[in-house]
């Protein structure tokens, strides 16, 4: 238990000597990505096969306990998803790829007891080996500030974040700045909501720093639910303390004593880390009562999610915490006045929380010198889709949308072309070839209908049906909608029933322009802000590619050859042998002929099923 | 109609989670972690026990995705369907699997309530989409046959239990 400042000084000098007497490191990468390609059997292995050699090795660091021969660390998310299981290996840094338990014996034999590095581990660019991440693309074109610690050190220990300089911005803030410097700080360095509202941090705080009711409550709102965004996960399992440490300082800038972390339940692994997170905090004395002596106390509590998508909106998700139906409310009142229990609420997103501690160590000045004037900072995206590098980046606020695709991204996947990006989830919006020099901050993406929103970027190759992607989504919206309001409960259906229709091939003259007033409306009189970005999938694909709708509509055709309703499969005369194989396994019985003369399928019979495709021997039946 | 429930159960979940009406969503999540689903009993001990209506509790278990009112199998399937998987092909997976078990969206569980096949939104392991889950463990780049083979091994694994 650390009782005063001068107690977590002297326990982070012991830390920081551990870790720097850890003569060698492995950092398995144990992000939910990792872990699910099996991280956790090539960390097994490695700890079996170092056993067998005789080596100690070390899977806790204790502050007390002797020189280990090599550090053995479960790190957590690296963030070069596609690359796992990924390896990084101290103090070289070198960072091993694609890693089976199959490679743990010449892990060990080679680099940890020789020092020699295995190239065929390492990431190839251009048919070369890098190293280590300064040679990788992928690393080297990212700007790494949030999540700076995240996949470098232990994720499941307190001991690790504190050496690394953790728990030094609660310290300060603490110690030696009152409510007013801090929210002047945050205030300062513009951070801004990055849940994807981009909401000033500070203004948010200062509003409820000023109520009259003195019972307040902070929230994190975890409940990243944009299909293909989990750079939220990623922070809630790899730096868990930093998430803390930012709702701390929050509590204390803002006077609430007590917090609340939401985390969707399909993250049960997020769960875990920050349960064992809070505990660690509370044992050490950096949560509960008196925090280090200041006389400021604080308590965290979890809730997890049930799934439903509108709890990431903010009334909804104290509704939930409070044990309701998820359903936003009519505001005013706000959140800040009138939130949580209905008293005044900080409702920050995981990743604005992970940053706070940053901006209060090394200042507001800092901050506002990366990013853009408007938008400081850095944004974590999870880049995803036909792209070659799939993963969790970080970059400065306004990189141009090529920097992100074919610098960090690496491009198009082997043989594909680009053909959008999909940012903001459903709510967001499709950019296109038109769009690769537009800053990705929040203002510029406001400008063309798009939005941050969590960060989730999804990365279209030309078989993709942008009609289908607009269906995708509003099916997404439609089945979250909560029912509160009818725009949404009922507007959304409608516009799944038009885009349905259209992908079946049965789109009709006046289509467009319905499916463009009922956004309209939608977008207009919904009650929340999931409601009122419905439409931006639908409306931001029409507005790019419209020709792809009318093709659907008018020729009944998908250009991108990708909905099945509209697909023609055909039979080469030429190259058909007329063995009757196809006519057997069609469930409709379509396809007839002659025995060893061409057969023919009819096309209104047809299901499209694509059962004679694979059966052909010849393969004389074709699909366009 | 009212399963019977095993009071105690309910007793010590009620307990950790404290007698409050605003610890009614982790308890029905603990009690779904007991018996796989919400038996209907469940709904007027709990009524009783945290003071709020029967229809109240219902509607919070009806509203939220993940609690289920009728039982499900001891497998269950889950196919992400997340933007990224989708993409990549996850709905063919969810065919496959569903042909094989003769299930479909509105039948869910084997009669035998060995299998249960249904989607789930975004798991986090986009960058190996496509994914799917079986009892929470994820099987990441799936494809239909290698779903098929997932499905064959677990029945084999049935067998020599």
């Amino acid at each position: 238990m650390l009782k005063t400042r001068e107690d977590l000084k002297a326990f982070r000098a012991l830390c920081q000597k551990a870790v720097k007497a850890e003569p060698r490191k492995i950092l398995v990468c144990a992000g939910t990505g990792c872990i699910a390609g099996g991280s956790l059997d090539v960390y097994a292995k490695l700890k079996e096969v170092m056993a067998a050699k005789g080596l100690n090795c070390s899977v806790q660091m204790e502050v007390e306990a002797g020189i280990p021969d090599v550090a053995l660390k479960k790190s957590g998310c690296q963030g070069f998803c596609d690359m796992g299981t990924l390896l990084r290996i101290e103090p070289q840094g070198w960072i091993y790829t694609k890693v089976k338990p199959a490679d743990c014996e010449e892990i060990i034999e080679k680099t940890i007891l020789k020092g020699e590095h295995i190239g065929r581990l390492a990431y190839h660019h251009e048919g070369r080996a890098c190293k280590c991440a300064a040679e990788i693309p992928f690393y080297a074109k990212q700007t790494r500030v949030t999540m700076a610690r995240c996949g470098e050190i232990d994720a499941n220990y307190i001991e690790e974040y504190i050496a690394a300089g953790g728990y030094e911005a609660l310290e300060k803030a603490l110690f030696e700045m009152d409510s007013d410097r801090i929210i002047r700080e945050i205030t300062e360095s513009n951070l801004r909501g990055r849940g994807g509202g981009g909401f000033q941090t500070g203004k948010k705080w200062s509003q409820v720093a000023r109520q009259k009711e003195t019972v307040r409550y902070v929230v994190c709102n975890g409940d990243e639910g944009d299909p293909g965004a989990f750079m939220d996960c990623g922070v809630m399992e790899g730096i868990p303390h930093q998430m803390l440490e930012g709702m701390i300082i929050a509590g204390y800038a803002t006077g609430a004593s007590e917090g609340y972390i939401y985390v969707r339940a399909e993250y049960p692994r997020a769960v875990e880390r920050l349960r064992g997170a809070i505990a660690q905090a509370e044992a050490k004395g950096l949560l509960g009562d008196n925090i280090l002596g200041s006389g400021f106390s604080f308590r965290l509590r979890i809730n997890r999610g049930a799934g439903a998508f509108v709890c990431g909106e903010g009334s909804a998700l104290t509704a939930s915490i409070e044990g309701k139906r998820g359903m936003p409310r009519v505001k005013p009142p706000r959140t800040v006045e009138q939130g949580l229990f209905g008293k005044p609420t900080v409702l920050n997103n995981v990743e604005t929380f992970a940053a706070v501690p940053l901006i209060i160590e090394k200042g507001a000045q800092w901050y506002r010198s990366i990013g853009t004037e408007t938008s400081p900072g850095t944004k974590a995206f999870s880049l995803t889709g036909n792209i070659r590098n799939t993963g969790m980046i970080e970059v400065p606020m306004g990189t141009p949308l090529k920097e992100v695709i074919f610098g960090v991204g690496g491009g198009m996947r082997e043989g594909a072309t680009f053909k959008a990006v999909q940012i903001g989830g459903p709510s967001g919006a499709c950019l296109t070839n038109d769009h690769m020099d537009l800053p990705l901050d929040f203002d510029s993406l406001k400008k063309v209908g798009a939005m941050i929103g969590s960060g989730g970027l999804v990365v279209l190759d030309e078989n993709t049906c942008m009609v289908e992607v607009a269906r995708f989504f509003m099916n997404f919206t439609q089945k979250e909608s909560c029912g509160k309001c009818a725009p949404c409960r009922e507007g959304t259906r409608r516009m799944l029933e038009i885009l349905e229709r259209i992908v079946a091939g049965e789109g009709r003259d006046g289509d467009l322009e319905m499916l463009e007033e009922l956004a309209d409306t939608i977008t207009a009189t919904a009650l929340c802000g999931l409601g009122k970005t419905a439409a931006s999938p639908v409306i931001s694909t029409i507005r790019s590619f419209r020709s792809e709708y009318e093709a659907h509509i008018y020729e009944k055709r998908c250009p991108a050859g990708s909905c099945q309703k509209l697909k023609r499969i055909t039979i080469d005369p030429e190259l058909c042998k007329g063995c009757s194989k196809c006519a057997k396994v069609c469930p409709v019985g379509a396809i007839s002929g002659k025995v060893k003369e061409p057969f023919v399928i009819d096309g209104n019979t047809c299901i499209k099923c694509g059962a004679c495709l694979t059966t052909c021997p010849f393969q004389a039946i074709k699909e366009a | 109609m009212t399963e019977t429930v095993e009071t105690q159960v309910l007793d010590r979940i009620i307990t950790a989670h404290g007698q409050k009406p605003s610890a009614v969503i982790a308890i029905l999540q603990d009690i779904q972690e007991h018996y796989r689903y919400l038996p209907a009993g469940v709904f007027p001990y709990l009524a009783k026990a945290l003071k709020i209506s029967q229809s109240g509790i219902y509607s919070v278990a009806t509203f939220y995705e993940n609690f289920s009112l009728l039982p499900k199998g001891k497998y269950v399937f889950k196919i992400c369907d997340g933007t990224a998987c989708h993409v990549r092909k996850s709905i063919p997976i969810l065919e496959r699997l569903r042909a094989e078990l003769d299930l479909s969206e509105e039948k869910p569980t084997t009669d035998d309530l060995t299998f249960t096949v249904e989607t789930v939104s975004c798991l986090g392991a986009c960058g190996l989409a496509p994914v799917l889950t079986v009892n929470d463990k994820v099987y990441p780049a799936m494809t239909p046959d290698k779903a098929s083979e997932l499905l064959n091994s677990l029945k084999e694994e049935l067998k020599n239990a």
